[in-house]
């Protein structure tokens, strides 16, 4: 006999003849089933309902979609109730529910048939076995500290219970998401089988033969793998483990910190109490400026931007099936790579066959790589190879969909390069520039069909860097920016739509980075205090060296391009000159710049720089150091928006963390205005505007916004 | 009213470990070997003395529950005699003498006995927990670091080389070396004995005459593994940006050494003296704590010291002799270029390094040191000064009667 018991948007319930009831998770009004409010209170009543029966002798947790349960619904979490304390209790009733089902003395299996994370897995959990499909594309695992969160349903706690403090700390504060096989090994999951079909009959199996019903943690017998909190492996876990998250996130993860937290303050005490303990640092590390900034800037509107969000209406999609490349340089052979991997066609032209083939060997070269990493076979290498043409031929541009110029930053060869491929290409295609320097509406007068021209600025290397800049010229159309969007999110990138601008957005602005931190070491502030405290607010990589890899005589050559240098501009210049003129210090491209670059062995300071810039400790402490850093490129994206460079602040802020890794926990540039305070920012800048130049000045319009206590983000 | 020191002892140093001649003494043992002699020594009347104040650092086990008074019940001083431990890290031997000044100048007490005591050797350090280095809530944001990276972040910020401590480590050891030879330490030294009365230890069991740079120089750094893998240097550096990196020069050769034992000194007003028929060897000028940075936290005895001279309104100059723990080879040196004191005024019959640091006894230690060292030379004023996990430093001015 089977009974269908319940259905609803959320789930549904079956019970076989033999009283194992099959609780399916299936939220058909939603992409795929996540974890929410909703969703607890539909599986509390059915399985509350499931315990009462006493036919039911087991509950196994199944999932009808493809994924079992995806996470958190961040669309909640993105609107956080205003009422904290309220979250808090509505957590702790929570969590008195599925204590309940724990102890209801009835087994639950999680049958887990696809990605099991965040509140997911933490439902697993709850659950007395876990069994998944063998399937490496399936995902369980914890992955909330990358948005400033921590497991806060009882995963913080329940996982280390389950497989001792330090293999759980692992899985929690690296986001790890981990493949069954692996999850397995490292206990997450009890089992394993082979297909999804087997998934129920091995759950069944387990719940009649086995089915044990006590929670570790509702075993007075159970011990903590790996001993409990003050056994010595337990204290090395603990200090070791704090040292190392300051060096990973420097102190700026407040979700991280309070997963260690809960574990040093709770995981010794009874698991009802600890729970309580866990809900009290979710509550305060969710409400965290940090974690709200993560979730918007670093979930929700990068993911806008990757959907193609700001894509023109009323333009049908612009199917790329073939692009054509100009210029088989590392960009052009990046962007070959890149677009090759997402089932296009490229052609890759350059001046000869033999450099048009050496880009497309770039492609061979990572395609090996990753074969030989397993991650793609032989048949896969040879087919996305295969759709790369390498070529001198123009002609070879005639039936391209999308043409991209990467050529070399000479305004004389891409207008000639524009000419050439416009004679062969469609009237209607569209023709971009991935120049990061020339004007797009300037190059856009070699062009017969100036509508049709845009740019589409890549950053390096290609296949790594997420963002794609497009640059919207004087006479670019609608169209134009609707197709190169819907190239980008074909590519799986995430495109960002700028106006015209020297420097666009992505480089004007972080150039006032690595101009700032020539100033500093100018004013003798010493290099290491310079690069150290750029990188302890989060940035990549210190501004000194990120200089280096440009190198310092683009940099002169994209001052002496200026119509004019402000004073601070010929204090870099003066400074870059000294540099590259007197003591040949080209940058990493002659292993010397403000590193050595000593062959095989860890760049380090160029010890010369001591009696170049005389520096002195103590002129400016470090905030004042960091601030400066990060206000300045704060300060410069306001003033794109200002003069509509910037469409709006959100591509501002994706464009700033994606672009040039601007620290994510801000938020981008925008949110950290908002992240600082706007009228403590604004006070900032006038006082660095008083002590360190008129760079700092603030806008009129920022001011206003300031003593309106407006913010960017509500 | 003045706070004289009649008397200072201390016990021999044992190593600290599973080979140390006093691993199977117990520091109640040890602590009661010194109020018996004290008693000895002098005829005390006992039941003139109030309280016992002990410093001890790791109270757990053999430590826990109040040693002070388990020391005090066991002494057969009478019950009258109260006890109190107190923990000020490494500066607590020195603390307890300064708590018992502060009773006998205030005149809410006229005699007490105060020091410290640690058997490392069976009580191991760290083995008390605490929330300072594992708690996130208070090592995080307190950018929490072991003390061996404390110290080699002072090296790598001020420039104190390897050879440089290697250096300061040979003179310690010759110095030690030199002192126990001549007998120095014999007014002081307490040789500790077991229950049958037969001697366990007579001499300060760790000093290495042989001792020189060179030699010290093969040994390996002590803490670039755990500044690595703790992630302890960069928290170092995210405290201090204008450090390039770690330069891990500390190993076991210029580090203080693990060591056992007990040090007590009698303090008391003038009446109290009159009533036990002793007259006082030093009386206490001044004293000071002061708090630094928890990340470089070992750089404190110079600004205590700096207070403690102003308040006895001296100059450092006005110092004789000095005694600067030797916690690390980097704590004096940076000590001496701090306040512009020379090496030969500083830890004439050695430190830490060559004789040992028992962390709760070694404040009160170097107390007797520097009594019998100002007697000898027949000079008047000494200063005693320890750097103290968590970023403090202690200091004390005393001055020969």
């Amino acid at each position: 006999m089977t009974t269908s018991a319940i259905i609803n948007n959320q789930l549904s319930v079956d019970i076989d003849s033999e009283g194992i009831a099959n609780l399916c998770i299936n939220q058909v009004d939603a992409p795929t089933n996540l974890f929410s409010n909703d969703f607890m209170q539909a599986y509390v009543e059915a399985a509350q309902a499931l315990i009462a029966d006493p036919e039911v002798k087991g509950i196994v947790v199944t999932s009808a979609r493809k994924d079992w349960v995806a996470g958190a619904d961040l669309k909640f979490l993105g609107n956080p109730p205003a009422d904290r304390e309220l979250m808090l209790k509505g957590i702790l009733q929570a969590h008195q529910a599925f204590r309940a089902l724990e102890k209801s003395g009835k087994p639950f299996v999680a049958a887990i048939n696809g990605n099991a994370l965040g509140g997911g897995y933490e439902l697993a959990l709850t659950c007395h076995y876990r069994i998944a499909v063998n399937n490496p594309k399936i995902k369980i695992g914890f992955p909330e500290v990358q948005l400033g969160m921590f497991p806060g349903f009882g995963g913080t706690l329940r996982l280390p219970k389950l497989i001792g403090i330090q293999p759980a700390l692992l899985v929690i504060l690296q986001a790890q998401q981990l493949r069954p096989d692996k999850a397995k090994s490292d206990g997450l999951i009890d089992a394993l089988v082979d297909s999804s079909e087997e998934l129920f009959p091995a759950a069944k199996k387990w719940i009649l033969e086995a089915g044990k019903s006590t929670q570790p943690w509702d075993d007075p017998k159970h011990r903590m793998p790996g001993g409990g909190l003050m056994t010595p492996n337990g204290v090395q876990t603990m200090v070791g483990g704090i040292g190392n998250l300051r060096k990973k996130t420097h102190g700026h993860y407040p979700g991280a910190q309070y997963a260690m937290s809960v574990i040093h303050d709770a995981i010794e005490l009874p698991i009802d109490r600890a729970l309580e303990v866990e809900a009290r640092y979710f509550v305060k590390a969710f409400y965290s400026p940090e974690a709200q900034n993560l979730i918007r800037t670093g979930f929700f509107f990068v993911n806008e931007a990757k959907k193609g969000k700001a894509k023109p209406q009323g333009h049908e999609f612009y199917k790329v099936n073939k692009l054509g490349i100009l210029g088989a340089g590392m960009m052009g052979a990046g962007i070959a790579y890149v677009s090759a991997k997402a089932g296009m066609e490229v052609v890759l032209k350059d001046a000869s066959q033999e450099n048009a083939e050496k880009g497309k060997a770039y492609s061979e070269k990572l395609l090996s790589d990753l074969k030989n990493k397993g991650r793609i076979n032989a048949e896969q290498l040879e087919e996305q190879l295969a759709r790369i043409h390498a070529t001198a031929d123009p002609l070879s541009m005639l039936d391209c969909d999308l043409v991209i110029e990467a050529v070399f930053e000479n305004p004389q060869l891409k207008a000639q390069v524009t000419k050439e491929t416009e004679a062969v290409l469609g009237a209607d295609k569209i023709y971009a520039s991935n120049t990061s320097t020339l004007p797009i509406s300037t190059l856009a007068q070699a062009s017969a069909r100036p509508e049709n021209f845009i740019g589409i600025h890549f950053f390096s290397p290609v296949d790594k860097m997420p963002l794609v800049e497009i640059i919207v010229g004087e006479k670019t159309s609608e169209r134009a920016i609707a197709a190169a969007i819907d190239y980008v999110t074909q590519i799986d990138k995430v495109p960002i739509v700028v106006n015209d601008s020297q420097g666009f957005f992505t480089s004007r602005v972080f150039g006032t980075y690595t101009g700032e931190g020539a100033l500093l070491l100018e004013e003798g502030v010493p290099a290491t205090m310079i690069e150290n405290v750029a990188k302890t607010l989060g940035m990549p990589v210190g501004p000194l060296a990120v200089t280096d890899e440009v190198s310092l005589t683009l940099g002169i050559h994209v001052m002496e391009n200026m119509p004019k240098m402000s004073d601070s501009t010929r204090r870099m210049y003066d400074l870059y000159q000294k540099m590259v003129k007197d003591h040949g210090r080209e940058g990493k491209k002659n292993g010397k710049g403000f590193y050595d670059y000593p062959a095989g062995g860890k760049k380090e300071l160029w010890p010369g720089l001591k009696d170049l810039f005389p520096n002195n400790v103590d002129y400016l402490d470090k905030d004042t150091v960091g601030k400066r850093l990060l206000h300045i490129m704060a300060l410069e994206s306001y003033r794109c928006l200002e003069e509509n460079v910037l469409r709006s602040t959100k591509d501002g802020d994706v464009g700033s963390l994606l672009g040039f890794g601007f620290p994510p926990y801000t938020g981008g540039v925008f949110s950290y205005m908002d992240y600082v305070g706007l009228a403590q920012f604004v006070a900032e800048c006038d006082d660095f505007t008083q002590r360190f130049g008129a760079r700092f000045a603030v806008p009129d319009s920022l001011r206003k916004r300031a003593a309106e206590g407006q913010k960017f983000y509500p | 009213m003045e706070a004289y020191i009649f008397d200072a002892l201390r016990t021999v140093r044992g190593r600290g470990n599973n080979k140390g001649a006093l691993l199977g003494i117990t520091p109640t043992h040890l602590t009661v070997t010194l109020l018996d002699e004290l008693r000895q020594r002098h005829q005390l009347k006992t039941e003139l003395v109030e309280d016992l104040i002990l410093g001890c650092v790791t109270q757990v086990m053999d430590q826990g529950a109040n040693i002070a008074k388990t020391a005090a019940q066991q002494s057969g001083y009478g019950d009258q005699l109260c006890g109190v431990t107190l923990n000020r890290f490494c500066g607590s031997g020195l603390e307890a003498v300064n708590q018992a000044a502060a009773y006998v100048k205030s005149g809410f007490k006229d005699l007490l006995i105060a020091g410290g005591v640690e058997s490392m050797s069976r009580v191991k350090m760290g083995s008390d927990g605490g929330a300072m280095a594992m708690d996130p809530a208070v090592a995080l944001p307190g950018l929490f670091v072991p003390q061996g990276i404390s110290a080699d972040l002072i090296a790598s910020k001020y420039g104190y080389s390897r050879p440089d401590a290697d250096a300061f480590a040979a003179i310690s050891q010759q110095r030690a070396a030199v002192a126990q030879s001549e007998g120095r330490f014999n007014r002081s030294r307490v040789t500790v004995k077991d229950i049958n009365g037969f001697t366990v230890l007579d001499n300060d069991e760790n000093i290495r005459p042989e001792t020189t740079a060179e030699a010290l120089a093969k040994l390996d750094p002590a803490f670039a593994m755990i500044g690595e893998m703790g992630g302890f240097n960069a928290v170092a550096i995210d405290r201090y940006p204008e450090v390039d990196h770690i330069n891990h020069i500390h190993h076991a050769g210029n580090s203080s050494a693990i060591v056992d034992g007990a040090a007590i000194a009698l303090i008391g007003n003038e009446t109290a003296g009159e009533k036990l028929g002793l007259k006082p060897r030093a009386r206490i000028r001044s004293m000071a704590v002061y708090g630094t940075d928890p990340t470089m936290m070992l750089v404190g005895p110079a600004p205590a010291s700096r207070l403690a001279l102003q308040k006895a309104g001296m100059q450092a100059s006005d110092i004789d002799l000095y005694e600067v723990n030797e916690a690390f080879a980097v704590v004096p040196l940076r000590f001496m270029d701090d306040l512009g004191v020379p090496h030969d005024k500083v830890n004439v019959n050695g430190g830490a390094i060559s004789l040992g640091h028992p962390l709760g006894a070694t404040g009160c230690m170097l107390l007797s040191t520097l009594i019998d060292e100002l007697e000898r030379q027949n000079k008047t004023t000494g200063l005693v000064t320890l750097c103290i996990g968590g970023g403090m430093g202690i200091a004390t001015i005393i001055e020969r009667i």
